[in-house]
């Protein structure tokens, strides 16, 4: 099953796709959203998240600054304030 | 009667004021079409945004809200944010932003509360300058950005809740033009600080997990909440005032060649009259010989 992941930004929809696992830099660790993860809301640090688009594929960087991502019944979703690149 | 060239002036100028409204309309034009896409591709964030808000502004209430979300308690001291354009050649856009500007401060004065104005943009300043001549505060200027971006948000955002946090205003509401379509932009007034809590707000059924704290993390995104609103009054700004120049100077062409039209048969009857005169007096003065 895939996991619904929207990255976003106030400039645009940076991505909104179906993904294995992503990896978000919390602002207390890092932490790992697979598909049926629970409620889960965390404020992040500025840093990489990693985007498994399949299982054991190399994981895609994007860096991102400020702002909280969101676990929800729809999947992840994460508001930065900033994306690079 | 004119003069055949004084009329001949006449209509060269009006010919040269046509083609810069119609130079303005058409950059008008190319610039709406990029501003509206700006403005729809900001809407995402801000809606996502007002539902995580709406969800966590449920959870956390009372005393232990942060003072954005609770106010000053009072609300004694109104400040209007109103956000003009910078530029001209726009219409009624900026007037209308002005009356509804001063309609907002004459409820609130009638009411007995004090009313400052926080104003974004060069063209409202010396309207609301001469009605309300002590009660302008600051200004942001926008005048020198070329694209306004999520910076000059920001910027906004942190004057503004310094300003709240220094204790300088109770409540505060933005005026800006929402962007219906080029025809019609509309003055809206929205309550910026305290930020209001989202009325159909899911109340969660499902048990979230929070990372820090409910109240590290609502602190955190009621600053980016008003940030957002800011970024999306900007981009509404944009939008509007491209549309309304474009309509503005798209009237301003044709009126411009309606005169035009006029005048050139006025100088053609002139003209003919004057050949009449002149050849009456020839074979006048042929037939007196």
């Amino acid at each position: 099953m895939p996991l619904h992941f929207e990255l976003v930004t106030p400039e645009k929809l940076v991505r909104s796709e179906e993904v294995h696992m992503v990896v978000v830099p919390g602002s207390e660790g890092e932490f790992g959203v697979l598909e049926g993860h629970a409620p889960f809301m965390s404020t992040i640090r500025d840093g990489a998240v990693q985007v498994y688009k399949t299982e054991g594929a190399q994981p895609e960087e994007i860096l991102v600054r400020g702002g909280f991502a969101e676990v929800g019944d729809a999947g992840l979703t994460v508001l930065a304030e900033h994306v690079e690149g | 009667m004119a003069s055949l060239k004084e009329l001949k002036g006449r209509i060269n100028s009006v010919k040269s004021t046509q083609k810069i409204t119609k130079a303005k309309q058409m950059v008008a034009a190319a610039k709406l079409r990029r501003a509206q896409a700006a403005a729809e591709a900001a809407r995402p964030y801000a809606e996502r945004l007002a539902t995580v808000m709406g969800s966590l502004a449920t959870k956390v209430s009372g005393d232990s809200a942060p003072k954005l979300l609770r106010g000053t308690g009072s609300d004694q001291r109104h400040l209007l944010v109103v956000v003009n354009t910078d530029k001209g050649l726009c219409g009624g856009l900026n007037s209308n932003l002005v009356k509804e500007a001063k309609n907002q401060a004459k409820q609130l004065i009638a009411a007995g509360k004090d009313v400052t104005f926080y104003l974004v943009g060069k063209k409202g300043r010396a309207p609301l300058k001469r009605e309300y001549p002590n009660r302008i505060g600051k200004m942001f200027d926008t005048s020198m950005v070329k694209n306004i971006g999520f910076e000059e948000a920001a910027a906004l955002e942190q004057e503004l809740v310094g300003m709240f946090e220094a204790g300088e205003f109770d409540v505060a509401h933005l005026i800006y033009p929402t962007f219906k379509s080029a025809l019609a932009q509309d003055p809206t007034t929205v309550q910026l600080i305290p930020v209001p809590t989202p009325e159909n707000a899911a109340g969660g059924d499902a048990v979230v997990e929070y990372e820090p704290g409910e109240e590290e993390i609502l602190a955190e995104l009621l600053p980016r909440y008003v940030k957002t609103q800011l970024f999306g009054a900007l981009l509404e700004r944009e939008a509007s005032e491209q549309g309304a120049s474009m309509t503005a100077m798209d009237n301003a062409t044709r009126n411009a060649g309606d005169l035009i039209n006029k005048l050139t048969i006025q100088y053609n009857r002139s003209r003919q009259a004057a050949i009449t005169t002149e050849l009456i007096e020839i074979i006048a003065g042929a037939e007196a010989l």
